[in-house]
């Protein structure tokens, strides 16, 4: 039987199920279904319908859920609301009562609710036995709305074969079946005739539909009692059922400890001892950051000459690998230093600035110790010596300027070498930069040039342009854009 | 440490109650600081302009759900990986298939493309993460040139080569990252303190920065420092699940607490994957009721809904120069948006 909506605060700790992303989205459904058919509180008008000789009982048009979507769930967009409409029928809590695909139309087509108990949040699996008996049953009524689709048909062949030696036994459960809802007040059949006929769209669906039943298999793990048999939609009991391969056993609660307790507190601390911004004070970074990228962003600010995907033309992108950086590229090595070092021709310009200036080392020390990080494990140790021996060691050919606590720090790393052996030096060298040879690039007459558009690189040597495999142990080129050629 | 305290004296229900009133203090610091909400500050925000986005591209060819995809930094090719053990390169460009091998197992839930662009890493319910070099030849083996790198004890759920080829950092079920290196297979550095599956993984964007963060099903993102192994930061503002986790192009989390909620009425089912926009304007959401939203970052607003995808949007990626978006899907296509 359906269970009433849980308080999901409450359910947290009471139950592990009603955090879990289906669950989620069902109860949210729910809520909105029985919103739907609250009468008091203006819900959706469910009428019975004289048709001809009969009358249709408990139907509302797909227009009048449409209309109570739009309106309750603040939807302006009539497609947006037809189109969650269609995902709450898909899902199997409202459905057209004449026909197994399950949509939502904006129109006079009738559609009926699904009863708690055959809402998914049940957690049904039906098993085919099920279904067997359910097609088995339909065949036995003699009643037009009853007759089964082609595709039930073909199913229904499938499963006399599938299951030919108890067949005797699923056309008894059927038979029984029959008998109960024989019983029935008449109308209450057309109704629960419908819901379930619903239930078995939703479970299985007309080839071609979105089966909604699908799941994700990395949340399968966290089901409630996995290896439970699967209830039947018919009570029949049969003897369990193989464990499905997606029903992995799920990994046991493990209680906490005093050790967890003690990392807790002392990442807690940690917490509070951090210094945080105000709120208003990230708004402004955030805010000035989307302003100073606004005009690079493709969405925002149309690409020049013309979005690839757009125009289908590539000459952006050829462009972005020649030579020549436009003046907005270059404009945004002015940004931040990382900037100009993500960019390869901005690395290479900034490179060419300093080397004019005899001021190199840093910089190479800086893109030497990032291609240590990448390299190799077992490169490390040979490349952990070369760096020191060209950057740092006594009579280093291009010494770099550490202070003395960095530089005993560093040398005391070098003795275990590994790929952060230089991290601390790299991170003062860093600084350094930025607030030193960075800023006198920005002002150099080479960079002013370009952003200007005063001056063309090409018309600068060749040789300073590495080809995509460096050959220079300290330095190294990654390209950036893959097969490029500079 | 001699200064650790006294352990006996510390009973589990004293530890529990000092973590709680720490827990509090935490929050209290943190609420003196919210002085203000984002969507307010950027109501000085020149709003933006309608948008036109629409597929540009469909890349058909797998044979079940799209789980996963990621592009290559020639901002056109992409790999995508399939619930049917599939892993295609393509020119989404030309919409052309340049490679393609299959997976020993099924669900194929990560996939990345190297930076060099000239392999690729994938893995799923094999539990572990494998390399493959893309080579040009005519008769390609791809299966042939296979190299395990990284073993976890369940499924696989995301990997992400760090700004090298040598190097690859893993997001498993069994609640643990890990970065290897990709020659020897060697794990490098592990990560621990997720109470349940990491479900995704994100490289923080900047040159220098050594931190990633991770989210998972105990609706915790925690940020790690890739050198020593440590969680640096944590978030648990999530109600359930977190699918996808992307850092913000910006230089740190200073804020350490939520900033923005996007979220509407009438969106009922979870986001699948989220991206950003180059300049971080906007955010690109994939959700499981097929839909595309595009949220704008500042003010707080629903942008944009894209329809297109028939069943569950898994997957959603800003092409490196943001000059589009792909987005795959459990109706087995991939779409390039523009």
């Amino acid at each position: 039987m359906a269970q009433a909506p849980t308080d999901p605060s409450s359910a947290e700790t009471a139950d592990p199920e009603e955090s879990s992303p289906n669950m989620i989205v069902y109860r949210k459904i729910e809520d909105i279904v029985t919103r739907m058919q609250d009468d008091k509180t203006g819900g959706v008008p469910i009428r019975t319908v004289k048709s001809f000789l009969s009358k249709i009982p408990s139907v509302v048009t797909g227009s009048d859920i449409v209309q109570w979507l739009m309106k309750n769930l603040s939807i302006e967009d009539a497609g947006e609301a037809i189109h969650l409409g269609s995902l709450i029928a898909a899902q199997g809590y409202v459905f057209p009562i004449s026909d197994h695909v399950l949509t939502l139309k904006d129109d006079g087509t009738f559609y009926r609710f699904q009863a708690p108990y055959f809402w998914p949040s049940n957690c049904w699996e039906p098993e085919n036995t099920d279904y067997a008996i359910y097609l088995c049953k339909r065949t036995m009524q003699n009643k037009a709305r009853l007759e089964l689709a082609d595709y039930e048909a073909e199913n229904l062949a499938r499963l006399q074969r599938a299951f030919a030696r108890k067949w005797e036994f699923i056309f008894m459960q059927a038979e029984a079946q029959v008998k109960i809802d024989r019983k029935k007040d008449k109308t209450e059949r057309k109704i629960l005739d419908s819901q379930e006929r619903a239930f078995w769209d939703v479970h299985r669906p007309v080839p071609g539909c979105v089966n909604t039943t699908e799941m994700d298999i990395r949340k399968c793990r966290r089901m409630k009692n996995p290896q439970k048999v699967k209830k039947s939609v018919y009570g029949v009991t049969e003897e369990s059922q193989p464990q499905s391969p997606v029903h992995l056993p799920s990994q046991p609660v493990r209680k906490t400890t005093k050790e967890d307790f003690r990392k807790q507190i002392t990442f807690l601390n940690m917490q509070i001892e951090r210094h945080c911004l105000k709120m208003s004070k990230v708004a402004e970074s955030l805010i000035a950051y989307t302003e100073q990228y606004v005009e690079y962003d493709p969405f925002i600010t149309p690409a020049e000459p013309s979005n690839p995907w757009i125009s289908d033309d590539a000459a952006l992108w050829d462009i972005e690998m020649s030579k020549e950086p436009s003046q907005q590229r270059v404009k945004r090595w002015g940004f931040s230093m990382d900037e100009v070092l993500k960019d390869p021709v901005g690395r290479d310009q900034f490179l060419r600035f300093l080397e004019s200036e005899f001021s190199s080392e840093n910089l190479r020390f800086w893109l030497a110790v990032q291609d240590l990080k990448k390299r190799p494990l077992q490169d490390v140790t040979t490349r952990v010596e070369e760096i020191w021996q060209e950057f740092l060691a006594p009579g280093a050919q291009s010494a770099i300027n550490l202070d003395s606590h960095s530089y005993e720090k560093t040398s005391q790393n070098v003795k275990d070498p590994g790929r952060y052996t230089y991290e601390d030096a790299q991170e003062h060298i860093y600084k350094l930069m930025k607030s030193d040879s960075y800023a006198r690039f920005l002002r150099s007459n080479a960079y002013q040039d370009l952003l200007l558009a005063k001056k063309k690189l090409y018309s600068l040597e060749p040789r300073l342009y590495h080809k995509r495999r460096g050959s220079c142990s300290w330095c190294w080129w990654d390209g950036g854009g893959g097969l490029q050629l500079l | 440490m001699a200064t650790e305290g006294l352990h006996e004296n510390e009973t589990l229900a004293s530890l529990k109650s000092e973590a709680e009133s720490l827990k509090g203090k935490l929050e209290e610091e943190r609420a003196k600081l919210h002085d203000v909400e984002l969507h307010q500050v950027a109501e000085r925000v020149e709003a933006l302009g309608q948008f036109v986005m629409k597929t540009r591209r469909t890349l058909k060819g797998h044979g079940n759900k799209v789980l996963c995809m990621d592009w290559c930094k020639d901002k056109r090719r992409i790999v995508s990986s399939s619930q049917d053990g599939k892993v295609i390169v393509w020119d989404s460009f030309t919409t052309n298939k340049e490679h393609a091998v299959t997976m020993p197992c099924t669900w194929v839930m990560a996939c990345a493309y190297a930076p060099s662009g000239c392999a690729i890493a994938c893995g799923g319910l094999d539990n572990k993460c494998s390399v493959y070099p893309l080579t040009f030849e005519k008769n390609e083996n791809m299966a042939a040139k296979k190299k395990s790198v990284a073993m976890h004890t369940n499924y696989l759920s995301a990997c992400s080569f760090t700004n090298s080829d040598m190097q690859i950092l893993t997001a498993s079920g069994d609640g643990t990252c890990a970065l290897w290196d990709v020659e020897s297979g060697q794990l490098l550095q592990s990560f621990h303190g997720h109470g349940a599956d990491v479900l995704c993984l994100d490289l923080a964007p900047s040159e220098t920065g050594n931190t990633f963060v991770s989210g998972g099903c105990d609706k915790k993102a925690m940020v790690w420092d890739m050198r020593s192994g440590q969680c640096v930061q944590s978030f648990e503002t999530h109600d359930s699940d977190i699918n996808s986790v992307r850092s913000c192009r910006l230089y740190d989390l200073r804020a350490d607490r939520e900033v923005a909620i996007y979220s509407k009425e009438s969106i009922i089912f979870g986001a699948s994957s989220v991206d950003f926009s180059l300049s971080g304007r906007l955010l690109f959401a994939g959700y499981n009721d097929y839909t595309i939203n595009v949220w704008d970052v500042l003010k707080g607003s629903r942008v944009s809904i894209l329809f297109g995808h028939e069943n569950r949007v898994s997957t959603l990626r800003v092409s490196p120069d943001g000059t589009a978006f792909c987005s795959g899907s459990w109706d087995h296509t991939l779409r390039i948006w523009a």
